[in-house]
């Protein structure tokens, strides 16, 4: 894999070329207009200007308000339509669309994808998503008050989940190319870093990845036994404050937990075009039905409630502490890593300031 | 020289150490410090010494009614759901309260939802809570590293810079509109008692928002409410939301779909906002909440307008009186029902 060096007029040329083959999206401060994939806070880019944005000279530091979590989990997805007269409908759409790539996304942010797609590796919305997006990261020159990534195995330089990483170099950007893909796109652009650069290159990263590695609490978390602090007293006084809403999971990229609905298609859902599931292709007029998987969280009160009316997680306590548990225990015993990447953004939007943070401190200092 | 709310701060944790120390309630709920500048923690003392981590100061948002008919069932002595209650009294708690959330305090009382004889209300004068999207704004959305409150100035460090803004200017609409700033029931009084702001015109914002046509007004709502995530942190600040399954859970009959598209999104913002009716309080915590930055409080404000026009009420202020949409008088008026476009003239 390559690794090269652009200007920023360079770079700016070669954002544009990927224009030609891809939707490019990038983050912005609404709703993408478009159809086929609207993301809240992310939105398709054209133009130079735009670009400018997402240098990383230029990003603002720290993550974007909503993370890029609903191009590979979309809220909500529809995951098959059926008319009434028992004809086929459209195609699954997330097996068509236009390829697409995702520009300023934070090493915190791409983390989250390959994370995500390991409770997903057989589901084939998640890896169709998936398999037709590529991520282009921007590398953190300075950190948020909130951002605690080398806290839970990642890195402000970390490449895990992107195919490129972009990170600012002497005069100018390294370009990183981190999977075939993405050392297609970079093509034969650009040079190689010359000797000073290298060093400058391999140095910082080396340091990176050694800050990184002592301050990862994921050893030392896996470490304890935290099912000693199942029945604590510690849940009771965290979930006190707590609404129960679902600003942190859902704002929260790894939180990828669902539920799944048969909707009445209404008219308004779908393009203008005579198809009613709004999918495009197919030209029935019939009723129809979409099954759609939307999100769900642990906070709300009918997640894993039982059809008997039971639910095992039935109070804020309960539900608090599967959040916590699920992302620092269960996640981890399964599949290795923490279910959280330390973005941050749950700290930030919490309306009553519950802090991941101090949570990973409280449940460190279990014997 | 002590600011104001040092001295509150200072008589709060007084007054609520005092009630805990006596045994008078067995808890009290106020706020303290967050983990990050501009944010306060709801936070129950249960002893003297946790009633020292309680503060006042200008990030308290949320309505501490909400915690309420919660934290009074959490303070009972334990018993089965079949159990008659325990004779005698039942443990009080201790609160603090505002304007607003003095009067959802009584609308609570009302509604059945808290027994006002198990309160200690510490009634206080809100100088207007300060709104941290404005702030932000403000500093063109730099971090905010710290922030330091003087009496009517904010001192904002952001991102090395350090920048002074008048407190006033950057209080939430909903402080900015209100016309009772101070507890209306109480049982101990913290800090000074200030006259209520005459806020000059309480419903201007509504008022530009009547002035637009349908269209505008659609187009208005929509862009409103693009962003919303329906992670229902709006509802779950309000002290008035209490269903047992809230409408959006429901699902037989399904009121509303589950996506954030949308007819969905609108449908949920419109219902909630009606079932706050008569009740809302203007407290602004559901606005506060809101991660996103949506303005559903203009919803709510709407409401409150056309109550206060149509039938004179304003929501919490008598204990004594039924809440507007639980009663009917002869002379209620009823134009609007029959002509809807005059649905916002006085009859
Ligand atoms: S958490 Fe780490 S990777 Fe994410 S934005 Fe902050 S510094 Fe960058
Ligand atoms: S739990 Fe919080 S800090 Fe961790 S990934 Fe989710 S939003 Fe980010
Ligand atoms: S609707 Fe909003 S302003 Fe009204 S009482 Fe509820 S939280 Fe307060
Ligand atoms: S708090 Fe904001 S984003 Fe969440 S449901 Fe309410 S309006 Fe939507």
């Amino acid at each position: 894999m390559k690794t090269i060096f652009l200007n920023e007029k360079e770079l700016l040329a070669l954002l544009a070329s990927w224009c030609e083959t891809f939707d490019v999206y990038a983050p912005n401060d609404g709703k993408g207009e478009d159809a086929a994939c609207s993301v809240i806070g992310w939105g398709k880019i054209a133009s130079k200007e735009e670009f400018y944005g997402v240098l990383p000279d230029k990003i603002a530091k720290g993550v974007h308000k909503t993370s890029i979590k609903p191009f590979f989990f979309p809220q909500p997805e529809t995951l098959v339509t059926f008319t009434s007269d028992n004809k086929p409908c459209a195609p699954l759409a997330n097996t068509v669309g236009q390829k697409r790539l995702i520009l300023g996304v934070r090493p915190c942010d791409a983390r989250s994808v390959m994370l995500n797609a390991m409770p997903y590796r057989d589901d084939p919305y998640y890896q169709a998503n998936q398999n037709k997006t590529v991520l282009v990261g921007v590398g953190c020159n300075e950190k948020a008050i909130t951002c605690f990534c080398e806290k839970t195995g990642g890195s402000p330089l970390g490449t895990d989940g992107l195919d490129i990483l972009i990170t600012t170099l002497g005069t100018g950007f390294a370009l990183e190319a981190l999977t075939n893909q993405g050392d297609e796109l970079l093509g034969s652009q650009g040079a190689a870093l010359d000797e000073a650069l290298l060093a400058e290159f391999t140095k910082r990263r080396e340091s990176f990845a050694a800050d990184a590695q002592k301050a990862n609490s994921t050893p030392s978390l896996k470490g304890k036994d935290l099912m000693s602090l199942y029945q604590s007293k510690i849940w009771q006084d965290l979930s006190q404050s707590c609404i129960n809403c679902g600003a942190c999971t859902f704002l929260c990229p790894t939180c990828y937990c669902f539920d799944i609905q048969d909707e009445a298609i209404r008219k308004d859902k779908g393009s203008s075009n005579a198809c009613a599931c709004g999918t495009g292709g197919c030209a029935c007029d019939a009723p129809s039905v979409r099954r759609i998987r939307y999100w769900d969280s642990c906070m709300f009160p009918l997640f894993t409630k039982h059809a008997s009316g039971h639910n095992p997680r039935g109070t804020k306590e309960h539900r608090v502490r599967n959040r916590f548990m699920h992302k620092l225990k269960y996640f981890p015993d399964r599949f290795g890593a923490l279910s959280c990447v330390g973005c941050g953004r749950c700290i930030r939007e919490c309306p009553v300031n519950i802090d991941i943070r101090e949570v990973m401190t409280t449940l460190l200092a279990v014997d | 020289m002590n600011n104001v709310n040092d001295i509150i701060t200072q008589e709060l944790r007084a007054f609520a150490s005092s009630l805990l120390e006596s045994g008078e309630v067995s808890a009290f709920l106020g706020f303290a410090h967050g983990s990050l500048p501009m944010t306060t923690r709801p936070f129950v003392a249960k002893t003297p010494e946790d009633a020292q981590k309680l503060v006042w100061n200008s990030f308290c948002v949320l309505n501490l009614a909400n915690y309420l008919p919660a934290l009074l069932k959490s303070i009972e002595p334990p018993r089965g759901p079949k159990d008659p209650p325990p004779e005698g009294p039942l443990p009080k708690a201790g609160v603090i309260a505002t304007g607003c959330w003095s009067r959802n305090i009584v609308v609570q009382t009302q509604e059945n939802q808290v027994d006002r004889s198990r309160l200690v209300i510490a009634g206080v004068s809100s100088r207007g809570m300060v709104d941290r999207k404005k702030v932000l704004k403000a500093l063109d959305g730099k971090e905010i590293t710290k922030i330091e409150e003087k009496d009517h100035d904010l001192i904002v460090e952001a991102d090395g810079a350090i920048k002074e803004l008048n407190r006033w200017s950057v209080t939430r609409d909903n402080c900015q509109s209100c016309v009772h700033s101070s507890a209306v029931v109480f049982d101990h009084w913290i800090g000074p008692k200030l006259d209520d702001r005459q806020a000059p015109n309480r419903f201007k914002q509504i008022e530009d928002i009547e002035k637009m046509t349908a269209d505008e007004r659609w187009a208005w709502f929509s862009k409103e409410i693009e962003t919303c995530i329906r992670c229902y942190a709006c509802r779950n600040a309000c002290p008035l939301c209490y269903c047992e399954t809230c409408f959006v859970d429901d699902s037989n009959p399904q009121w509303v779909g589950k996506s954030i598209e949308k007819a969905d999104a609108a449908i949920f913002h419109l219902l909630r906002a009606f079932h706050c009716a008569g009740r809302c309080t203007d407290c602004g915590a559901c606005e506060s909440a809101c991660p996103m930055g949506i303005r559903m409080r203009l919803l709510t404000k709407k409401l409150e307008k056309d109550v206060f026009e149509l039938f004179g009420d304003e929501a919490g202020m008598d204990a004594s009186k039924p809440l507007t949409m639980t009663t009917y008088k002869l002379e209620d008026p009823q134009g609007f029902i029959f002509e809807p476009k005059h649905g916002q003239k006085k009859e």
